[in-house]
């Protein structure tokens, strides 16, 4: 084994990597399939890129297109759109972060406490059902709540309260709101298994010691939980900061029923990239905003990742 | 039995646990109630949802919400097929490939690991957009209205990937490779008779990831499938919700009933009923898998 590493260093690197390589052929072709498919879905549409910077038509082709430079760019920016958009998709995800790692983490605390293994378990599997459904079930869900003529809160809890129905559909205003409910609603469970997990993780032994030391459960919270699962949540937080600037594109198509008149606080990048490509079939303006994006993104998660490096290697991307 | 007692030991006041039942109860019900809600307006009568609109106690329960929608059950059944053969062949391969290609980034001595990983890592950080995607889809490999179009793109995932390896890190030792290699098993057979074997853990998770990702999209149908036939369940919904035409359009049978009052407002949610059922009904089942993933992928390696 040691002769032929040493044999291999002594080779130029075309040689090592022949020798390599058929070694370990049968490795790599197991590998081809999937290569193949990571290829074609994200590394085949890089060139496509380049429509951000024509005026894509169809007569021409899309490389034959005329070249417009920054045009796309100056535009998205000149009409406001941009910033709007951008103010919106980091107004949610804030929102998002902050609301999921808060409740979350008072969940996982109180599932921790908890006596009883079915109850935990009851409480779990009913916390988690909502992250099983789809968006298109959800847009349902919510639309049973906030139907103008028929939804629950107009048709029984204003009512009861005999206050005027509000047709929730054309009420802008209101979404800041509903989307962060919604998503909670979703993400909860989902996440207090997560930190249910890192609290499992702590020695059993520190609250042992605490307790003989005369310490409450608030400050069993306070001094030993809180401190051991920290890095976890700054982990956590680093790691959703750099993907601050995409946002799930279902909650915010789906739940609003793409209302027109919702736009103003609904709409983030990913849906505008949607929506020039579909209906206003501006190609080279859907390819600028999602180049936008995707490049804003990259530094985020690159800085995120550099973050997180230095707190907790281990929980590093790359 | 010591672990027991170290609990009972150090274990919350009576009175912080009734009120942490309680606010769990109240949560458990802020989870179920939407759904509870669709239920109930899926089973009530049109009349009743006319009156009362959706409510958790309606007036007058029927099923003629489910009636209707089985009086033509062709376009609804036919869904349902696609949604079942897409999610089964789906996840299938899906698991299949990912493990294929998880494994050998696994392998300490696999010379290539580094170019492999980022191969992956590269198309986590940085995402092409919405627009060159669609125009590879259409232009370059043609498959629109073709159900490679809705299954190639939840092929891969790369957080599911990185799950994969580190779990073969932590389960098969290199020595038993190495075992397998001196009684002469090549590197196929090391991985379909030894690797797989014991990897029914990660199969169970992954499969149920996967399952979900396959049957709950809808968004590679909004792209790229136009002909009706060949939509799936959840696809179905959002466009009869969209439109309450588009059922009408479908069918001649139920434009006519349409006209005489069909119970449309109970058929909207009496489909949400049919398209959540299955997974509902199977997920208390496999939440120890779904639980058991969650754990697993926040160990990261």
């Amino acid at each position: 084994m040691k002769g032929h590493e040493a044999a291999q260093i002594l080779k130029s690197p075309f040689k090592r990597f022949c020798c390599n390589f058929s070694k370990y052929k049968s490795l790599v072709f197991m590998m081809l399939p999937l290569t193949i498919i990571i290829f074609v879905n994200s590394y085949l549409p890089m060139p496509g890129l380049i429509m951000a910077f024509k005026n894509v038509n169809y007569y021409d082709g899309i490389f034959k297109s005329p070249n417009v430079g920054m045009a796309n760019f100056e535009f998205l920016f000149n009409s406001g759109d941009a910033l709007k958009i951008t103010l919106n998709t980091l107004y949610y995800s804030i929102i998002f972060i902050v609301l999921n790692l808060t409740v979350a983490i008072i969940m996982a605390l109180g599932l921790n406490e908890l006596r009883g293994k079915y109850k935990r378990k009851i409480y779990q599997t009913l916390f988690i059902m909502p992250y099983f459904l789809s968006m298109i079930v959800i847009s349902y869900l919510v639309y049973a709540f906030l139907s103008p003529d028929k939804g629950f809160i107009n048709q029984t809890i204003l009512k009861f309260f005999n206050i005027e129905s509000v047709n929730w559909y054309s009420t802008p205003n209101a979404w800041p709101i509903i989307l962060p409910i919604v998503n909670m609603w979703k993400m909860v469970g989902y996440n207090s298994v997560i930190y249910l997990a890192a609290l499992a993780g702590i020695d059993g032994t520190l609250y042992e010691a605490a307790v003989i030391d005369g310490a409450s459960k608030w400050q069993q919270i306070r001094f030993i939980t809180m401190p051991c699962i920290k890095t976890y949540i700054v982990v956590m937080i680093l790691l959703s900061m750099g993907n601050i600037m995409h946002s799930d594109f279902g909650l915010f198509y789906q739940v609003p029923m793409n209302a027109g008149s919702l736009f103003s606080t609904t709409n983030v990048i990913d849906t505008y990239v949607y929506r020039a490509l579909s209906t206003l079939n501006n190609v080279g303006m859907s390819t600028a905003a999602g180049l936008y994006q995707s490049l804003v993104g990259f530094i985020l998660v690159i800085s995120a990742n550099l973050a997180v490096r230095k707190i907790d290697a281990d929980s590093a991307l790359f | 039995m010591a672990k027991a007692k170290k609990y009972r030991f150090n274990e919350v006041s009576p009175v912080t646990s009734v009120i942490l039942n309680i606010s769990f109860t109240l949560f458990a019900v802020f989870c179920a109630a939407p759904l509870v809600l669709v239920v109930m307006s899926a089973f009530s009568s049109e009349q009743s949802l006319v009156n009362n609109g959706y409510s958790f106690f309606p007036s007058e329960f029927s099923l003629d919400a489910f009636k209707f929608l089985f009086s033509k059950p062709a376009s609804i059944l036919r869904a349902y097929g696609v949604s079942i053969g897409i999610t089964a062949l789906g996840a299938c391969v899906s698991v299949l490939l990912m493990m294929m290609y998880a494994y050998p980034l696994s392998r300490q001595d696999f010379p290539f690991k580094k170019f492999f990983t980022f191969f992956v890592l590269f198309t986590m950080m940085f995402h092409p957009g919405l627009a060159p995607k669609y125009l590879v889809y259409t232009s370059i490999l043609q498959i629109r209205d073709n159900f490679l179009a809705v299954l190639i793109p939840l092929l891969t995932n790369g957080f599911y990937l990185f799950v994969i390896r580190t779990f073969y890190k932590a389960t098969i030792p290199p020595t038993l490779i190495e075992a397998a290699k001196i009684d002469g098993c090549g590197e196929l057979r090391i991985f379909f008779k030894i690797v797989v074997p014991c990897s029914l853990p990660v199969i169970g998770t992954m499969g149920l990831f996967m399952t979900l990702a396959y049957w709950n999209d809808w968004m590679n149908y909004m792209l790229f499938i136009s002909d009706k036939t060949m939509f799936n369940l959840q696809y179905l919904m959002q466009r009869v919700l969209n439109d309450a035409r588009y059922l009408a359009e479908n069918g001649s049978a139920i434009s006519a009933s349409a006209a005489a009052g069909a119970p449309t407002s109970g058929m909207q949610m009496a489909l949400v009923v049919l398209g959540v059922g299955p997974l509902l009904f199977a997920y208390p089942f496999f939440q120890r898998y779904f639980v058991q993933g969650l754990t697993v992928g926040s160990v990261k390696g």
